[in-house]
Parts: structure tokens; sequence; C-alpha cells
């Protein structure tokens, strides 16, 4: 079928692997649909526009950044009046590059279908860092609105010496400039730039701060922002003919399986290559200390030779670890590292909390335990290398190319502009491929051979070995005066969190690990409590975190996981504010509101108004009767109950009411509904919005109900979709409501902001699950995950 | 090492491959023939995302040996021959289904077999059918509108 988009055919084209003997000049014209495209960002001209704007780089530094402050780094209007924008993210299925284009085109004025959008190639767009953070939509389009506005204002410019009047008499719509006294005389985009630079700098201390002299659209003139317009991606990946990092195939290409150590922290004694020499097309073992990799001509040779290889191996003397069984009491009794570093920040305290929990009416008290959660992507990590005339070409999924670009470079001893790294679709991103191993390991192994590489891991090597989000075991006591309000609150954590990965760091991927390279000290990852705007006036808040025996090489090292700890401490904070509650006998919601009413007296006002909105509103779309929890319980098989949890990251507020089905006989909880209530203030694409927000309750709601890592103390033994389940076709809700809110004190302001929507409302989840339950049964659930073998087990220790 | 020549129809057209007969026909499917519909995903059958039709049937192609390909394979590129889109694909994208869309291969081929054999499921039949194939964006809300929407389009 014809494709719906242009780009993915142009990719094709950008996917021709580089000539030494080829300048980029030769490439632009050999190219078809990317030469309008290249010849006016820069590659017919580098030393024009580049960083250092001297010289011309083009040889020495085959691939060199795109300079963020010029204007042809980011657009590029071709002679049909098309155009072109190039944006440093990537797009994990939540429609970032759409919203992206639909505030581009609406700041150009330009109809959607007149561009396209180009993300995350380290030679061709500029370095915005790809994704993380749920960012893209709340800073980095912010920039790409402001140099899309800076791309009419010049246009107008132009078209006002054309016509001969002030630019303030001249009518915009849809790519075409006209004067506004004399509706005949018109110019295109085209007409006036097309297949031509802007030459025009951009100011801005960094790529976040990019500008030009133009003022982008208050919100009342955006007309493409706002609207429901489909995924551009979403065609080409319904009929198969979408190109994804995974498809990546080169002249001479071989293929590559990593095998792994059988135990954590083993040493490789001895490998007996003879056990693979035989199989048809195998080419090399490579080892480097206990980093080892077999290659083979094709694909299922590799997978045989690397089940096959025999190999010997030194088990450590001491356990790398505990087993999970044991993982709580562990991290409960073990001596945390110190305090005011890294992943262990000194206490945060407000007013006097011991003082205040002595002086208070009731004392409630719980503890809570997360354990690690594995991304486990339906796509093991991927990658192709191609090492040809001294460069290095990585097609990848890693949502940071530009980190896993300075990464491999580093890694590989090579000057960065001599590495380039090209992101493709792949499966779901989530944090794992912020440091996405298999991009190293082909780049390496290609390095190595002379020839492409194409890595690929197993299901269970994945399973076992990806990045994973850290456990907690977190303690709460809160004091209640006589009226129920909450005088105090105390929040201690214990985080595995002390082999963190980082961002694509040459020093802490796993091949790096294996190969005996060592940071200076494990990497922490971050651990702070729960984002709320409780206003609750005596409170300490302290992380801190416990570390294993074995810090390096371990599969037990942790990375970002979607909304990084925000589900483990709202678990947490959501269903001990419920157990508060409870305790005096009010209302969830009213506890929450009264909570978030406590004071208006500090800076907290604007943050507070939107939470209040949000959970609000989602009682509101629930139907919330008021009451307190739990309810009586029915005499049925089936238990039902709801529960509200809230939360906040960043700038975006979140409140979830779950509705759920307690099979009292098999401990089976089931999500039947689920209701959303959502703030992130200005809404780009509302069913992206929707689908971005659901795809994030089901996550939420697999992670609740089963995904656990589980590790005896020798290894990981969670290995495929057995031993670390996911939520699946049966377990999705009969209704999801999304409420989007606009909480805004001053709604109708002309500069509202858009707030990041990829992750916040996935911490809200397991805590609404949790306490629906209580509302259910009066059982109260402190243990992630809420399999049914444990919940009938504490149905049953209380008689419900 | 038996090498045979392997005769497979996929999509319509018959093919003859020189490769071990062991060879699972996912690798076959993608690395001779260059399609990008099947994909990894586990290797052992139980996540669906390497799903090709076997005469209509929904099998997982990292599991059956080439030499075991039996009957007419019809892959996701397969599914919209003559530029007409397969109802299944049309309420993909009138429904806005996929996230990343790595899984989705499975996800609408399990459908097509699943209408074809049930063209008016019921929700939990739905559930049922559907239940092998996984996703980790977790887009099974809309895949199940989907299912309903394409039942709906056939009728």
């Amino acid at each position: 079928m014809k494709r719906p988009e242009e780009f993915p055919a142009g990719m094709e084209e950008a996917l021709v692997p580089w000539e030494g003997s080829t300048s980029r000049r030769d490439f632009v014209k050999t190219s078809g649909l990317f030469v309008l495209g290249f010849s006016s960002v820069g590659f017919s001209g580098v030393g024009g526009i580049g960083r250092n704007g001297s010289g011309d780089p083009g040889e020495a530094n085959p691939y060199p950044d795109p300079d963020y402050l010029q204007l042809d780094s980011w657009l590029v209007v071709h002679e049909d009046g098309t155009a072109t924008f190039y944006v440093g993210k990537t797009d994990g299925g939540q429609g970032t590059g759409t919203a992206m284009r639909q505030m581009m085109c609406d700041e150009l004025d330009l109809a959607y279908d007149r561009a396209t959008l180009v993300m995350g190639r380290t030679d061709m767009t500029v370095d915005q860092g790809g994704s993380g953070g749920s960012d893209a939509i709340e800073r980095d389009a912010l920039a790409a609105r402001r140099v899309a506005a800076e791309a009419r204002r010049v246009l107008l410019e132009l078209a006002s010496e054309r016509f001969e009047v002030p630019a303030d008499e001249l009518a915009v719509s849809e790519g075409v400039i006209s004067v506004a006294a004399e509706p005949a005389r018109t110019a295109t985009y085209g007409q006036l730039i097309g297949g031509r630079r802007f030459d025009v700098a951009l100011t801005g201390r960094n790529v976040n701060e990019t500008t030009g002299l133009a003022a982008v659209k208050p919100v009342r003139e955006l007309k493409i922002v706002g609207q429901s317009v489909p995924r551009y991606d979403i065609p080409a990946k319904v009929d198969g003919s979408l190109e994804w990092a995974v498809d990546v195939r080169l002249p001479g290409m071989v293929h590559a399986r990593n095998v792994r150590p059988p135990f954590a922290g083993a040493r490789l004694v001895s490998i007996d290559e003879s056990s693979v020499r035989d199989i048809p097309g195998f080419i090399r073992v490579f080892r480097e200390g206990n980093y080892v990799a077999v290659v083979c001509e094709r694909e299922e040779q590799a997978i045989q030779a690397a089940e096959s290889l025999a190999l010997e191996w030194e088990q450590p003397e001491t356990a790398p670890f505990p087993s999970s069984e044991d993982l709580f009491d562990y991290m409960r009794g073990a001596t945390p590292v110190g305090a005011g570093t890294g992943t262990s920040p000194r206490p945060r305290v407000e007013g006097d909390p011991d003082a205040a929990l002595a002086g208070a009416a009731s004392v409630v008290e719980a503890g809570y335990d997360i354990p690690f959660q594995g991304h486990t992507a339906i796509g093991p990590a991927h990658a192709v290398a191609d090492p040809s005339d001294g460069q290095m070409t990585v097609y990848t999924n890693d949502m940071k190319p530009y980190s896993h670009r300075t990464g491999i470079a580093e890694f590989l001893g090579m000057p960065p502009e001599r590495v380039r790294v090209i992101w493709m679709e792949g499966p779901q991103l989530y944090g794992r491929t912020a440091a996405d191993d298999a991009g190293f390991e082909a780049a390496y192994l290609a390095r190595e051979l002379g020839r492409p590489v194409r890595m690929q891991w197993m299901r269970h090597e994945e399973t076992a070995w990806d990045t994973k989000g850290p456990a907690f075991a977190i303690d709460l006591r809160g004091g209640l005066d006589d009226a129920g309000n909450v005088v105090a609150l105390d929040y201690r954590a214990r985080i595995a969190n002390y082999a963190h990965v980082g961002y694509n760091q040459a020093d802490t991927v796993l091949i790096a690990q294996l190969m005996g390279i060592r940071p200076e000290r494990p990497s922490p990852g971050g651990g702070r409590g729960p984002d709320e705007m409780y206003h609750i006036p005596n409170r300490r808040e302290e992380t801190r975190a416990v570390r294993f025996p074995l810090a390096f090489e371990t599969p037990l090292r942790t990375g970002n996981l979607r909304d990084p700890n925000g589900p483990q401490t709202t678990f947490a904070g959501e269903s001990f504010i419920d157990e508060m509650a409870a305790a005096a006998n009010a209302d969830p919601v009213e506890f929450r509101l009264r909570l978030l009413r406590g004071t208006t007296e500090d800076d907290a006002t604007f943050r507070r108004a939107r939470s209040i909105a949000v959970v609000e509103a989602a009682a509101e779309a629930f139907g919330w009767e008021p009451r307190p929890s739990p309810r009586e319980p029915g005499d049925g098989p089936i238990l039902t109950g709801r529960g509200i949890s809230y939360g906040y990251r960043v700038q975006t507020a979140v409140a979830t009411v779950a509705e759920v089905e307690v099979d009292r006989e098999s401990g089976r909880v089931w999500v039947k509904r689920m209701v959303c209530a959502h703030d992130c203030g200005l809404v780009i694409n509302p069913d992206g919005l929707e689908s971005t927000i659901q795809g994030n309750l089901l996550h939420g709601i697999s992670r609740t109900l089963y995904e656990e890592v589980q590790f005896d103390g020798e290894r990981v033994t969670s290995v495929d979709w057995r031993t670390h389940p996911t939520l699946t076709h049966r377990d999705a809700p009969e209704q999801i409501d999304v409420v989007i809110v606009n909480g805004d004190p001053n709604p109708d302001r002309p500069d509202l902001p858009h707030y990041g929507a990829g992750e916040p409302s996935h911490r809200t989840v397991p805590a609404a699950i949790a306490n629906a339950i209580h509302d259910a049964t009066g059982v109260r659930m402190r243990r992630i995950p809420l399999r049914p073998e444990r919940v009938l087990a504490e149905l049953t220790a209380a008689g419900a | 090492m038996r090498r045979t020549v392997i005769t497979l129809r996929v999509n319509g057209e018959t093919h003859s491959l020189d490769v071990e007969p062991s060879t699972p026909l996912l690798y076959v499917l993608r690395n001779d023939l260059g399609l990008r519909g099947p994909r990894f995903g586990c290797g052992l059958g139980q996540c669906g995302t390497c799903t090709v039709l076997m005469d209509g049937r929904a099998i997982r192609s990292c599991m059956r040996p080439v030499s075991r390909a039996e009957g007419e394979i019809t892959t996701l590129e397969g599914l919209s021959a003559d530029g007409e889109l397969d109802p299944v694909q049309q309420a993909w994208i009138d429904e806005q289904v996929p996230q990343c869309g790595y899984c989705q291969n499975g996800q609408i081929l399990t459908a097509k077999a699943l209408l074809d054999r049930n063209p008016d499921p019921s929700d939990e039949e739905i559930r049922q059918g559907m239940n092998g194939a996984l996703c980790r964006c977790m887009t099974y809300y809309r895949i199940q509108s989907a299912v309903r929407r394409a039942a709906e389009a056939n009728r």
C-alpha cells in the first residue's frame, strides 16, 4: 500500500551506510527525499553552521553536532512549501513526535499534513538529550515552538521585502503570506525560502533556552494544538511497512549473541571453543574479562552457538545478594550507606515531628514493601553497528541517542565526531533504553570484527539482566489529634538503589562492567519520598540506600523505570494516608482535601489548587459516595470496593480512583474500573494524552498485581513471562475514564504552559488498588505485588 | 548437516529456500524473506510478538521449525494485499491502538484469526481469545475496542 507518510521512505534513504570515500555533499545529491533537508540543514555547508562556525570540519569530523543556535538546524522549508522539523527527542509510542509537530506547525502557520518531523539522529537533530523525565512537551517543545515562531517571523520579513509592505500589514494562513489590503498578492513559504537556508542565528545559553526574536503565539491563537490529530507513526506500524531498529540489515552484516555468567558475580575460568566450532556459519567467540559473545553468519546459528558454548565459571565465595524471600528483612537490617551522600541525602525535616508524635492523640504505624521490578521490554535489547571506514554508526532504539553516542565513543576510545547514533522505533523505552547495553556490545564487536554486527538479547537475558526498578522498604508513622487531623508524619525509606546505571555511561553499562571496567564507586540512584502537596506541620522524610555485597556486574543493577521511584513511594504514602483516614473514621477523599486545604500561606498555593481540583474531579467522575473505609463487606464470593490515590510529579497533578473486585476464593483482584483526573496544563493532543494515561494506568496495574523480580542467593530466577508475569488481556479494566482537568487558579492566561504526561499518572495506581482492596475486604495489603496467593493468605488470616 | 530445499508459501508467493530444516520460521521470514511484521519477543511461545497465520490459524513462528511450516503463511504485510487494509488493521488505526507498536503484529493477527473463526465475539471471548498476546505498553483496553470495532465492520 502507499504509505500515508513520506518520512519512512526517506528514512530508508538515510540508512544507506556511510562510506568514507563519499562526501556528505555527494550523499546529499543521491539521497532522494532528504536532499532538500540536508542541503539546507548543513550537509553541504557544514563549515558555515558548525558549532564553532569556522573551517570545514567535514573532513576531520564526519558527524558534526547540529548547532542549536542556527535556525536551519531545526527547520527546513522545501521548494513545494512543505517543511521538515528536526528535534533531538525520541518517541516511545506516547505521541511525542506528533505533538511536537502539531506545536511547530501551529507556530509556523503551516497545515499539519504539510510537515514531517525527524527525531533523535545525532548527526541531524540538535542535542535535546533524547527522551526522559516526561520533559519533551514540558521543556523541549517550548524551544521548538520558539524556533518555529522565529521562522514565521523571518518569512514575514522576506515577504515584507518582496511586497514592499510592512510586515504588520501582511496576513499568514497555512504557509501562504498575503498583503492584507490586497489579498491577491500572495507568496508561499516555498517561494520565499524553499530549498534555501534561513541563515538566521538564534540565542540561548543552552538548547532549552533557544529562542529567536519572535514570541510564541498566545494559547487562544493555537489551532492545531488541542486537536486529536492521529499519530503519524501508527499506519506504518499497523501495515508492517515501518523499518524498526530491529529490522536494520546491512551488506556483510553478521549476527551476535551474548553468553552471560550463570551466577551473579561469577568469574570466567575458561572457554572450550571446540564446542561451537562445527556450528555452520560460526565466525568467532569474543571474550574479555567476564564478557562473552559469539558471532555467526546467521541469527539462528548465533543463538545455537550461544546455547552450546562450553564454559567454566567460578562462583563467588560470598553470596552476591540476599534471596528475594529475605529481601525486606535484609534491607531493614542492613547498615545503610552514609547519609548526606548519593542515594542517602540528609533527612528533610519540617517542624518537630518527634514532639508532635509524642503529643498526638493517636499514632498510626505501618510498613510497606515493594520488590525489584523489571522493565522486561516486550522485545529484548538490540542494535546494529556499522564500523566501515573508521567511523561507527549505531542503529538503535536508545531513547537517549546523544549520550549513547558519547558513551560508545568513550568506551571504544573513538572521537565522538566519528560516531553517530541513529534512533529508530523499538519496543517500549520507559528508562530501559537510557543505557542500552546492546548498542555498546554491537559497536564493540563490530569494531573488533571489522564488519557490521547485529546484536539481540534473548528473553532470559533481558528479563534477568535488564535494569531494574529499585526495591523499597518504607516505614511510616503518623500522629492524629483528637479531631482526626494529621499533626505529624514520619517517613523512613530504605532503597536498594546502590548500583544504578545512569545514562549510557561507558563504565556502568553491562559490557563494561563484565570486562572489569569500574567507576570509582557505584553510581547512586535517586531517592526521595512521595511528592504531594499535603499540609502537615511536622514531618520528617528520610531515604537511605542499602547495598548488597555485589555492586558491579550485577543483574540487580537499577535504572530508571517509568516514573522512577514514584509508584513505590506513592504506594506507601497514599496507602498510609488511607490508613490514617480509616483511623480517623474519615472519608478518604474528604480526608485528603482537608490536608490539601490546610494552608494557603506558602508558595504551594498553585500546586495545591491543582491538586484539590484533580481529587475533586476524580471523585465526582467516579460517583464517589462519602463514607469511611472499609465498607460493610458483602456475603458473596466477590467483594467490591473503591480506593483513591493522588500524586504530583514535577508540575502535573493526578488523582486516580480504582474500583476492584476481589475473589474471596482465589484471591484474584480485578480492577474493573478506573477514573483518572489529570492536570498537565495545556493539552496538545487529547486522544494522545488519553492513550498515554491509559498505558500508565494499565502498566501500573501490572506492577501492582503481578510484577516482581525473584532471585535466590546466586542469580535472578525471573527469566521469562512465567517467572516475571505481566498484565494480560484478561485483566484489562472494563472501563477507564480519563478526566482532563485544568485546575490552574488563573486558567485563562494566554501563556498557559504544557506539562509532562508520560509518567505522572503511573504513580497513583498501586495505592488506589490497595486502598480499594481495603475498602472491599477490610484487609490492608502492604506488600507489592498483590498476587492472588498473597491476597488469599491475607484474607484467610483476617477471616474476611 | 542436513540441508534441504524448503518450499514456503508466504503472502501468496512461493519461495524455495536452502536452509537448515530446524531453523525457526521466524528467522527465515525476517532474514531470508526480509519481512518485518513478525518480531522476536521471547523465543518461547509465551508473548505472541512473532505471530503469523498458517492457513488462517495464528501460530508462533519462533517455535515452528521451517520444515513444519506447511500451508499458506500470512504475515502482517500480507494482510493488506492489493493496497486495501484489512478491517482489523483499519480498526487499529481508527482506535489509535499502538503505542510503541512492537507487539501489535501479534495483536492484529491474533485478532484476525479470532474474528475469522468467531465473527461476533463477546467481551469475554475477546479477552480469552486475545489473552496470549502480551503488550508491555498495556494497550489492551484499546485493542479490545478495536476488535469490537472490526467485528462491527465485518457485519
